[in-house]
């Protein structure tokens, strides 16, 4: 039980990263990864409304959309669900905890319809998940997501301490750049099968 | 007829995230005080630090609750914001000492040779930790422009290997002074006229062997200002500010040319 979870969280963080094996959240990823405290505070807050969205969507689909037979029903109506928690998560936190409000204001409204979230909360239905393990997975494609935008961000400042040629300068060479850590990301494929054997 | 349900669902999921937020929104919505938005629309936004607040929300929220009393600490905006924040509050305004910054070195390309070729990182920080930086002269601006890196208003130009300031761009918040290694940028009240620029407390002789712009401390202009405003300090020529007449006799007299006349007066601010 535990080792599935365990499995289930290293999957996420390594194996299936989801910006770096299967390119969602490529926006903030190319966004946001300019400097590290960023790049770490929009992992963060990602972490933060993929937990909660999840928490949110599988009881709806698992207690509403599958009882009436509407599973069809399931990205417009994560959409709406995952909108609204932003937004409500917003309130709270201006209201509760101001300090965390405010490093991770500007990111909150970015997540609203950030593909990642929506992509990991339809993932755990389609994988079959139970609720912990949908949590755990989120978990886990949380800090992969907050794992990949630190590397990049520390990789990116290395980039901007260089001079590429003119054609490459910018976006170009960036890009470059998360191919290569991507690839690197390949070399985990394969080792969670063998990680409690 | 089976479209309906769906519908319905879909409505009715939107409805109670509709009345959920309306929800929240109206019990947990933090109210914002109006002065202190009112008074934030007036500061300059530079977000600089001059008035001592962590940026222009800190001063305004300051302001707003009270535990800060003085209308005059934002420099960048000068008399104006002052006068606005002023009337927010019903206070009355105090004339805010506008500052310009100054970069006390004249060590040019001509002027000061270098000592080594120095090819790390373009940054004053990382130069002066090789030996106090490539100038002869170790009291010298470096050149590197981490000053102009940090000036909010782009107000400082790299100049000849010397960094300039732009008075008519200055703020006058001082975070170019802050970021110097060798703390050679001062600020100044801009209704000055002359500033020594250099900062050099070597021996004459020395001065002289590595820089033809550099203070020698020879004492000419401390002789010739009918003030008595100016005093040798350490081999250094320093203008007391409260004494100075602005009648620019020192920089005539001045055989190397670093106490120069500037065109500081109400420079900023116009």
């Amino acid at each position: 039980m535990y080792k599935e979870l365990i499995l289930i969280l290293m999957g996420g963080v390594l194996v299936n990263n989801y910006v770096l094996q299967q390119f969602l959240g490529i926006c903030p990823f190319l966004g946001v990864s300019k400097k590290f405290d960023q790049a770490s505070g929009m992992g963060i807050a990602v972490t933060f409304v993929m937990l909660f969205a999840t928490a949110a969507t599988w009881p709806i689909y698992t207690y509403i959309l599958v009882p009436s037979k509407l599973e069809y029903l399931q990205t417009i109506i994560f959409i709406l669900v995952i909108a609204t928690l932003v937004q409500f998560v917003e309130i709270i936190l201006k209201r509760f905890i101001p300090a965390l409000f405010k490093a991770l204001g500007v990111y909150l409204p970015l997540i609203t319809t950030n593909c990642a979230v929506l992509g990991v909360t339809l993932n755990n239905i389609t994988d079959g998940y139970n609720f912990v393990e949908s949590m755990i997975s989120s978990l886990g494609v949380g800090v992969g997501f907050w794992l990949a935008m630190v590397l990049f961000a520390g990789v990116r400042s290395r980039i901007s301490e260089t001079a590429p040629t003119k054609s490459f300068r910018g976006l170009p060479v960036t890009l470059i750049a998360a191919s290569i850590v991507a690839m690197s990301f390949y070399g985990f494929s394969g080792i969670v099968e063998n990680l409690l054997a | 007829m089976e479209i309906l349900i769906p519908v319905l669902i879909c409505l009715a999921i939107a409805a109670v995230c509709a009345v959920i937020l309306t929800l929240t929104s109206h019990f947990f919505s933090v109210k914002v005080d109006e002065t202190e938005e009112k008074i934030r629309d007036c500061l300059a936004g530079a977000n600089c630090g001059a008035c001592g607040y962590s940026g222009c929300d800190g001063y305004a929220k300051a302001l707003a609750d009270k535990s800060c009393t003085k209308t005059n600490l934002c420099t960048p905006g000068g008399d104006s914001v002052s006068k606005q924040i002023s009337e927010i509050l019903g206070v009355e305004a105090e004339d805010v000492v506008e500052m310009v910054a100054y970069v006390a070195c004249n060590g040019n390309c001509n002027a000061l040779p270098k000592r080594y070729t120095y090819q790390g990182n373009k940054s004053c920080k990382i130069a002066n930790m090789n030996y106090a930086g490539d100038k002869m002269c170790t009291y010298a601006c470096l050149g590197y422009g981490d000053c102009a890196a940090v000036c909010p208003n782009d107000a400082i130009n790299i100049v000849d290997g010397v960094a300039v300031v732009d008075s008519k761009k200055c703020i006058g918040c001082g975070l170019c002074a802050k970021t110097c290694p060798k703390k050679m940028i001062h600020l100044i009240r801009d209704e000055e006229r002359v500033i020594v620029a250099c900062s050099n407390h070597d021996k004459g002789a020395v001065t002289k062997k590595i820089c033809s712009n550099g203070c020698i401390g020879c004492g000419l202009c401390k002789r010739n200002c009918p003030e008595g405003a100016i005093t040798i300090d350490n081999n250094l020529a320093v203008i007391d500010y409260e004494k100075c007449v602005k009648c620019g006799k020192c920089a005539e007299v001045c055989p190397v040319g670093c106490l120069k006349e500037s065109c500081f007066i109400g420079a900023t601010k116009q």
